[in-house]
């Protein structure tokens, strides 16, 4: 028997709803009767237009203002389920925010919640998330204990983002009982160009095996060629080489393109567990020991600055 | 200027995770080291002390059989003293009990301005066990800090985004999670590690701290199964003659990318 309401954390990136916001909710659609969001950003019709296109009946929509939204969305939720109006499963992302009205609002209902999910099961009367562990080599099947709402938290491209509804989501402006002391004062946004890491069908990455900052160029050089986003392992973006938006991993970003081009990357367990999904795998490691090749499709035993500069002529010469 | 760090204590995380058979809880015997992630809340902390020209670290952690060793390196490194709560009772404890048992623990730290912590444990990466703690205490909290800066009551905090950083003002006292690579933690000293050895380290048992509906037995989840991961194919693999590059180059063809 399906659920019959969830309820999404649903955010936006620029003017569009983030991806893993809709995939959230297309899985939502097919495990629930009823899907709703909530939401705390700018432009709430229009993401509510949006939404609708993936089946959303109902947007909560919290003004947060100038306050980060983890506890002026939790206050916002608990109200509204202590009111009596509670969905079977609320369903975060494992985003920056998202985890954050999570972590206020498992305090808020004194209720667990599951974290880190990559599917979720509805089993009759019980409700299941699958997560990978250990770097994804093993896969545990979690339910919960707790009274619903059950709680749980997803790590992006767990579900495929599919459109299916045509109607626009309805709007119900909702207050939020604590604003909280925390004010944003100023956003940064980091130039990037080329396709989204998280969108590419093709990522090319580069590791502690470029041996310095300078020689990122091969990988950008390299990604543009083929239409690819660059990306980095979490060693270069600590060593200060790339930004934090380059990062492909448990920390940073899960990326699932058709291929992943590794350059000089170990294959670290936290690293896997961001690019593992990818299609197909090319790794380029001078060990041929290293980790990275047991996952990989294709693999190059050689030095990145011998490689990489013959694969740039050969591309460049087509 | 007082700080009080969460330090997770974990298995080598060299050595590869496994759950017990018959529980699912994680294996967490033998020696526990500092969690890396943690390092830097610590490296954090003892320069916010500096900076502000005096004060004390106070290290909180939860762990199994009374577990030191990571403390006493976050000791070496300049903090205090220490809080440990180390109880049977919390083997397979979730995320919210591990907070209660943090703020119960932080409560006892006394006078405070600010808790720190990592965004993400390296072996339960949760990663709100920060935030409900600030729920706990009732306390703004901020995470994903890059920089912090203390200014009078006021917290400065360079939070890290999608698309690059958001500036962030919070008062004190505040909870604030921060990234890997906000500062470089240092070596512990020789100095350093002969003088931790004698740095006060209190340890309490769930019953200490008066707080019941927490550990394993209270958990709000249980794992049903445990399977492994469909393998991917092995691949191909070659060493480079000066023809790698090629191989690379056909294998786009045959996806039909180039
Ligand atoms: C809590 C936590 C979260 C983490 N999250 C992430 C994350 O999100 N993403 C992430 O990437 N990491 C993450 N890490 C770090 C991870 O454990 C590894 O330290 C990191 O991925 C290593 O990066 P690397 O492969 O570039 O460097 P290394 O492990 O140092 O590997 C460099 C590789 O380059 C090879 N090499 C050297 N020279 C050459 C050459 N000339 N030609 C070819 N190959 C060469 C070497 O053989 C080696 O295999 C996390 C760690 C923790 C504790
Ligand atoms: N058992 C613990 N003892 C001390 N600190 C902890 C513990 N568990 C979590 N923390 C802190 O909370 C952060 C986030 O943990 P997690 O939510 O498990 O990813 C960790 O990096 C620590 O700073």
């Amino acid at each position: 028997m399906p659920l019959s309401t969830v309820w999404v954390h649903a955010e936006n990136a620029g003017d569009k709803p983030k991806t893993i916001s809709l995939e959230n909710i297309s899985k939502a659609r097919e495990i629930a009767g009823n899907v709703e969001a909530w939401y705390s950003g700018p432009n709430a019709e229009a993401f509510a237009a949006e939404l609708g296109k993936y089946g959303v009946s109902k947007v909560y929509a919290v003004d947060c203002g100038d306050s980060l939204p983890s506890i002026p969305l939790a206050s916002a939720m608990k109200a509204e389920i202590d009111k009596g109006n509670a969905p079977d499963l609320i369903m975060f992302a494992s985003t920056y925010d998202s985890r954050d009205v999570l972590g206020r609002l498992t305090v808020g209902l004194d209720r667990a919640a599951i974290t880190n999910g990559s599917d979720v099961i509805v089993d009759g009367d019980t409700v299941k998330v699958g997560e990978a562990i250990f770097g994804g080599s093993q896969i545990v099947n979690t339910e919960f204990r707790t009274e619903k709402p059950y709680l749980a938290m997803f790590r992006p491209k767990s579900f495929e983002a599919s459109p299916g509804g045509e109607k626009s989501a309805e709007v119900v402006a909702v207050d939020a009982p604590e604003k909280g002391k925390v004010t944003i004062t100023a956003r940064h946004e980091e130039e990037r160009s080329g396709p989204q890491l998280e969108d590419a069908k093709i990522v090319v990455s580069g590791g502690r095996g470029l041996g310095e900052a300078g020689k990122y160029e091969m990988i950008e050089s390299l990604a543009k060629l083929l239409g690819a986003a660059p990306g980095a392992s979490r060693a270069i973006v600590d060593a200060g080489w790339v930004p934090y938006s380059y990062q492909v991993g448990q920390t940073g970003k899960v990326v699932k393109p058709d291929i992943y081009i590794a350059a000089g990357i170990s294959g670290a367990t936290q690293h896997m567990v961001g690019m593992k999904g990818s299609k197909n795998i090319i790794a380029v490691n001078k060990d041929a020991d290293a980790p990275i090749f047991t996952i990989a499709d294709l693999g190059i035993v050689g030095d990145v600055h011998k490689v990489l500069p013959a694969l740039i002529e050969a591309l460049k010469s087509r | 200027m007082n700080v009080v760090v969460c330090v997770k204590q974990i298995p080598d995380p060299a050595i590869p995770g496994q759950l017990d058979p018959q529980t699912h809880f994680m294996k967490r015997e033998g020696k526990l080291i500092l969690d890396d992630s943690d390092a830097y809340g610590v490296e954090m902390a003892l320069q916010l002390c500096t900076a502000a020209g005096g004060g004390e670290v106070t290290l909180v952690s939860m762990a199994p059989n009374n577990e030191t060793s990571g403390l006493r390196t976050a000791l070496a490194m300049g903090a205090a003293k220490a809080i440990l709560v180390s109880d049977d009772s919390l083997a397979g404890s979730d995320a919210l009990s591990t907070a209660k048992v943090l703020a119960k623990a932080i409560e006892r730290a006394g006078e405070y301005d600010l808790v720190l912590a990592a965004t993400e444990s390296t072996d339960g990466y949760t990663g709100f066990v920060p935030e409900a703690i600030a729920a706990l205490l009732g306390l703004p909290s901020v995470t994903f800090a890059k920089s912090i800066n203390i200014e009078g009551g006021t917290v400065h905090v360079q939070r890290q985004t999608e698309a690059g950083y958001d500036e962030v003002t919070s008062p004190l006292p505040a909870v604030v999670s921060v990234t890997a690579g906000v500062v470089e933690p240092r070596y512990p000293s020789f100095k350093g590690i002969m003088a931790a050895k004698n740095k006060p380290v209190d340890t309490l048992t769930v019953s200490d701290l008066g707080l019941s509906g927490v550990g394993g037995a209270a958990a709000g989840q249980e794992i049903t199964a445990v399977d492994p991961a469909p393998a991917r194919q092995a691949g191909e693999i070659v060493t480079d003659e000066g023809e790698g590059h090629l191989k690379i180059v056909q294998f786009l063809e045959t996806q039909k990318v180039i």
